[in-house]
């Protein structure tokens, strides 16, 4: 069973869609997708929605942002079994379809965890200008810390084997956790790899990072990306 | 280097490497880092750049420099605690939430079993 992560935080307006879409092609393709959504303490109608839909529905009481939320997606992940996790956006920016090529080239290559890009063929929606600003710095920051060149270090679409899961779930950041994972992997000795995807804008509700955030954003995950290198295991 | 000049760049240094370790031994959140590391490498600065106050001095028409520093930093410090305020009382307000929650969770749960065992 592939346990499909999807943290939200007051996202009543794309969450119903976005699980449906993974039953649906879960159906489709023979696939056992589980969706776990993990509401991030929504103030909005999220948990509601959540009860009509068929699926696993984790309420945190408090928001604890987007890390700590995948974290607990990931724990449940491993706890209740599941073979894979993969972390889908709430938003609708992931089209699901992506996960088969993410499966083969695991199953190929022998990863452990797949990223999708959207800077490896550059097709589709790839976030304003500033952002991609942003995620170049990250990808020479990256490649000075720990070596290895990825394109898209913000980008949360992920899947993880059951080695990955565990190795990462207790140190997962709470915040801005996607570069800082990165750090994680090669620390923890896994094989990670990123292939080309293509995403969509969103669909609807805004964007968490707004752009007065962005600066605290840069500092905030540099120190972390500096720390978490030196950090003994 | 003048003796002061020495004494100030290693007080620094010695802040930043402890806070540093707290970090690194997860005793002290990033975010929190943030404003120490800032403050011990605006103290490398000032080392440094000695006529850096008397500039900031005058161009702010401050008589004296010592004054100028004392009023910034207490100012800073009263903005922070201000700060760290707010964080507790919004972690005393979330810790609030999860007992209940727990309370509640724990009462649901024993109805459950009675349930059960009456059935």
């Amino acid at each position: 069973m592939i346990a499909v992560i999807i943290p939200a935080f007051n996202e009543e307006a794309n969450i119903a869609e976005v699980v449906k879409k993974i039953n649906l092609f879960s159906q489709e393709k023979g696939l056992q997708l589980c969706p776990v959504v993990v509401n991030d303490g929504s103030s909005d109608a999220t948990a509601e929605i959540l009860e009509e839909l068929d699926c696993v529905s984790l309420h945190l009481p408090i928001n604890q942002g987007i890390g700590a939320a995948v974290q607990t997606g990931l724990l449940y992940a491993l706890r209740s079994n599941c073979s894979h996790a993969v972390q889908v956006d709430g938003d609708g920016q992931h089209p699901i379809e992506n996960i088969l090529l993410m499966i083969s080239a695991m199953k190929e290559q022998g990863a452990d965890v797949v990223i999708g890009s959207r800077y490896i063929e550059n097709k589709g929606f790839r976030s304003t200008f500033s952002r991609r600003v942003g995620i170049k710095y990250f990808e020479y920051l990256n490649y000075l810390l720990v070596g290895v060149r990825i394109t898209d270090n913000t980008s949360g679409l992920r899947l993880f084997n059951q080695k990955a899961i565990a190795a990462i779930v207790e140190q997962y950041p709470d915040d801005y956790p996607e570069p800082e994972a990165i750090v994680l992997f090669k620390k923890a000795g896994l094989k990670f790899i990123e292939i080309p995807v293509v995403m969509h804008e969103r669909t609807g509700g805004t964007s968490s990072i707004t752009f007065s955030r962005s600066i605290y954003y840069m500092v905030k995950v540099t120190l972390a990306l500096i720390f978490a290198t030196i950090r003994k295991k | 280097m003048t003796r002061i000049q020495l004494i100030t760049l290693i007080v620094s240094f010695i802040l930043l490497a402890y806070v540093s370790r707290l970090v690194l031994k997860g005793k002290l959140r990033v975010e929190y880092s943030i404003f120490w590391i800032g403050i011990s490498l605006l103290l490398v600065v000032f080392t440094f750049w000695t006529s850096g106050f008397e500039l900031l001095a005058k161009t702010m028409e401050v008589y004296e420099a010592p004054n100028l520093i004392f009023t910034v930093a207490i100012f800073t410090i009263f903005i922070y605690l201000l700060h760290l305020s707010i964080v507790n009382s919004k972690l005393q307000q979330s810790s609030k939430k999860l007992v209940q929650e727990i309370a509640l969770l724990n009462q649901k749960l024993k109805e459950k079993e009675h349930d059960e065992k009456n059935i």
